[in-house]
């Protein structure tokens, strides 16, 4: 085991040689070290979130033709430091009448419930958290954690706003938690496992060449999970105040907000794991450290992406967000299911390239009837309004006419 | 396996104490916080069972619908935020003497039965319980017809909840 081939494994079995060196038994150091591991992950990922703030806000910043933060540092790098050490040393300002535990509670379940899904990511070959074969289900499960935390804070901070965003934003996840589930068993079902790191190992050719409908689907709906634009509807500050973190101050504010840039960027890597192929890459069997690079350079692509998409895009309405789901992402989610499993079934006895094509064919054929229908459903709404616009104007004029008139 | 047994003990007690608080609590918005946290404890002992597949499972369809009880909680509750009335009626010494029965009837049922003092065998170390599970839910020779039979009754519910809710909305615009 060579140190620049695979450090982590490297720094691991060291550590393990020297704490058992020490007269413990080999088993329970090894228990040891994997509970600093266990320590340090969260740890890296929390302060990773300081880098992430930046990237973001500096993208942004340049995506609206500004500099972004420029002043604290070189390239304002150490901004989010002072950003940082501010919430800190901020006062914690508890509103009359909250209803204390949840309201405490909210903020822990909203960061743990994202540093959860770091214990199933497979950053390399040789390193990941735990492979446990049903990694996949555990990601959905541990995002239902992240929801608890919204509906929490939302209900005891005693605002009504809070209680309304929260309201609007648990529907938002519930609803879109099922064209991502949908989306998600594509993967599993063409890797025939749910276990993370079997999911990477089956993908020769990445799953968003076989599967590119469920890919977009899951990339969507995983924006919606995370709350963001063009989903933002629970900072929708013109309605709601500020959502449902209205009551939150100091740390406990900087709770949610490193909660939610952390979510885009722990998406990002699941979307990775699931569609890009993970750490494949030339070579990253054999020297682990690369496949770690080409899993990180996939992520910063495909979060750069969410960055692009959020800097970007105006907000939907709660209606059309609903709309959007339950009439276009399910349906398709749903059609491109059930439809890559008959495929995969059928086409079983043929060649892997004719089997990718059919299942390339196919998600074609789904994208242009589900655009069809969509098209249609959404146009002949768009037609109503339009002719309700219409008699606005015509009453305005109406009226315009009678004022001249009299 | 002592640390086993440690962690069983303790997710046990917590279970226990959280389902007693649910159904104690006055605020119905901290009982279901609290049915959270014994299901949470249940998911655990799953873990401890090695079913880890009944451990994920347990979170998204009981804690992760937690969230939707809970709104619904606070809409169907009057004044949600203080909520302080009686919370036994008349009906609670006959309730409690009916679960006490309940309670010893199941016990003994239970502890005639030969397995309940028995130890258990080693969980099997197999780990691929969900292709089991596949394969039985759709092998005829299996569990197929009663998953297919409770599909079509969800189906039904679904159904029906739409139509439910498709004839009150026809009425209101009667009005």
């Amino acid at each position: 085991m060579n140190f620049l081939s695979d450090p982590v494994t490297f720094i691991g079995n060291w550590l393990t040689g020297l704490v058992a060196g020490l007269g413990m038994p080999k088993e329970t150091a090894a228990a040891w070290v994997t509970g600093v591991a266990v320590g340090i992950l969260p740890l890296l990922a929390m302060l990773w979130v300081l880098v992430l703030i930046w990237y973001e806000r500096k993208v942004i910043g340049r995506l609206q033709d500004r500099p972004g933060p420029n002043r604290v540092g070189p390239f304002g790098l150490i901004q989010p430091v002072a950003d940082m050490l501010k919430i800190f040393i901020k006062e914690h300002i508890l509103p009359t009448g909250v209803d204390r535990l949840p309201y405490n509670l909210a903020p822990i379940l909203a960061v743990g419930g994202v540093l959860g899904m770091w214990v199933v990511v497979p950053f390399s070959a040789t390193v990941h958290g735990v492979d446990i074969n049903v990694g996949a289900l555990y990601i959905i499960a541990v995002g239902a954690i992240g929801t608890l935390g919204i509906i929490f804070a939302g209900y005891s901070s005693n605002n009504k706003y809070a209680l309304l965003a929260a309201f609007r934003v648990v529907a938002q996840l519930i609803s879109y938690e099922i064209p991502m589930v949908l989306a998600l068993l594509v993967p599993v079902l063409l890797a025939r496992s749910m276990g993370m790191n079997s999911i990477v190992q089956a993908q020769p050719v990445w799953f968003i060449v076989v599967a590119p409908l469920a890919a977009l689907l899951f990339f969507i709906s995983s924006i919606a999970e995370v709350g963001r634009s063009p989903f933002d509807l629970a900072e929708a500050e013109s309605e709601i105040v500020a959502g449902f973190n209205t009551e939150y101050s100091g740390l406990k504010f900087g709770m949610f907000y490193v909660g939610e840039f952390l979510h885009a960027f722990t998406n990002s890597l699941i979307f990775t794991a699931l569609f890009l192929g993970g750490w494949q890459g030339p070579g990253a069997e054999q020297f682990p450290i690369l496949g770690f690079i080409y899993f990180f350079l996939k992520t910063v692509v495909v979060h750069f992406l969410g960055i692009a998409i959020r800097g970007s895009m105006p907000r939907f309405r709660i209606d059309q967000v609903m709309q959007l789901n339950w009439k276009l992402f399910t349906p398709i989610a749903l059609a491109a299911f059930s439809v890559a499993a008959v495929v995969e079934k059928l086409a079983a006895g043929l060649g892997d390239a004719m089997r990718i094509g059919i299942h390339v064919l196919v998600n074609l054929v789904i994208l242009v009837i589900a655009v069809l229908i969509g098209s249609r459903v959404f146009k002949a709404r768009g037609v109503r309004l339009d002719a309700l616009a219409e008699r606005n104007r015509a009453a305005v004029k109406f009226a315009m006419e009678k004022s001249h008139d009299s | 396996m002592i640390l086993d047994q440690v962690i069983f003990l303790v997710t046990a007690v917590v279970v226990l104490a959280a389902a007693v608080l649910v159904v104690s609590v006055p605020k119905m918005i901290h009982a279901a916080l609290w049915l959270i946290l014994a299901l949470a404890g249940v998911a655990v002992l799953f873990v401890l069972l090695q079913a880890g597949f009944f451990a994920v499972v347990q979170v998204i369809v009981y804690i992760g619908a937690i969230a939707v009880l809970v709104i619904f909680a606070v809409m169907l509750t009057r004044k949600a935020m203080v909520d302080d009335g009686p919370q036994l009626n008349r009906y609670s010494v006959m309730a409690g003497a009916v679960s006490l029965m309940m309670f010893a009837a199941l016990s003994g049922m239970l502890l005639s039965w030969d397995g309940a003092n028995a130890l258990p065998a080693n969980p099997a170390v197999h780990p691929d319980t969900i292709v089991n599970l596949g394969e039985s839910l759709t092998n005829p020779q299996g569990f197929l017809l009663p998953f297919e039979v409770a599909s079509i009754l969800l189906l039904a519910a679904l159904v029906g909840a739409i139509f439910i809710g498709r004839e009150q909305r026809a009425g209101r615009e009667e009005e």
